[in-house]
């Protein structure tokens, strides 16, 4: 009983966060802004459907489950990667160098500026 | 000789544990199947490795990747709050320029990921020197405590983890 009320809370707090990501997605304006909500708001809605399903096989099927913590690991790899490549992608299309803040340094932004000729890395071969 | 079988020892270790979660059973079996991997892969793949960052202290990370996940669920109910209750004109979203302390490529990227999950920003561009980052913000009305606090929260930590 109290398990399944616990698995059920987590369930719902997923769905709430999913819901919400996706009404960020409707609501914002520019592009940049719709990539805030698919990166965060959905992490919480993932985890909470990953964490209600891993209590599940815990408290009621009596078994210890790792894909759970696996689905994780590897949604936290990808998300920031896709969120990095949307985000390049539109600044290349849709934007002007003008609307960025300069980079403080001697270079420019990557898209926009090669980068300096480097030293080779010393390799540590030992 | 042991540096030979083992030229990544981290990498073998995550492997092990990666195959175990995958099987999701500890068997010896699989145990052996998990280590012979952790073996294998890291030598056939070492010649992609070179002048790999040696981690001077590894064990931070386990601190930093809680106060990540904690930032994280900080981070959902925020931006829930701002999806939620801010109209769309209140809602001010700025460019941040963090200059970077850090040199090491994986210091950067685990760096640029980790704003990617956490408070209402998003990493965007890398400059050609690698040496600022462009981060967007979904909202707010100092962007300079946004830079601080990436600098001081994230940043310092990971300059301790990879040296």
């Amino acid at each position: 009983m109290f398990a399944e009320i616990l698995v059920s809370a987590f369930l719902i707090i997923a769905g709430i966060f999913g819901l919400v990501g996706s009404l960020g997605l409707l609501k914002l304006d520019d592009t940049m802004q719709r990539l805030h909500a698919p990166t965060k708001a959905t992490t919480l809605g993932v985890g909470g459907v990953l964490i209600a399903s891993m209590l599940y096989f815990l408290l009621v099927k009596d078994k210890l489950s790792f894909h759970e913590l696996l689905i994780t690991l590897f949604l936290f790899l990808t998300a920031p990667v896709t969120a990095l490549f949307i985000a390049q992608t539109h600044i290349l299309m849709g934007l002007r160098r003008r609307d960025l803040p300069p980079t403080g340094g001697e270079h420019d932004w990557s898209i926009y500026d090669d980068p300096p000729e480097q030293e080779p890395r010393e390799a540590d071969q030992t | 000789m042991l540096k030979r079988i083992f030229p990544h020892p981290l990498l073998s270790m995550t492997l092990l544990l990666v195959w175990l979660m995958l099987v999701n059973k500890v068997t010896p079996g699989n145990v052996l199947l998990g280590g012979f991997l952790g073996i294998v892969v890291p030598i056939l793949t070492s010649p992609y490795w070179p002048g790999r960052p040696r981690l001077k202290r590894p064990l931070m990370a386990v601190p930093y990747v809680l106060l990540v996940i904690w930032d994280i669920i900080v981070a959902n109910i925020q931006v829930a709050m701002i999806i939620l209750f801010k109209p769309r004109a209140r809602i001010h979203s700025k460019w941040v320029v963090v200059p970077l302390d850090l040199t090491s490529a994986e210091a950067i990227t685990v760096l640029a990921g980790t704003i990617t999950m956490t408070p209402g920003t998003v990493s965007a561009l890398l400059s050609a020197d690698g040496t600022s980052l462009l981060v967007h913000c979904l909202h707010t009305d100092d962007p300079d405590s946004v830079r601080d606090e990436i600098k001081t929260r994230y940043e310092a930590r990971l300059k301790e983890i990879f040296g």
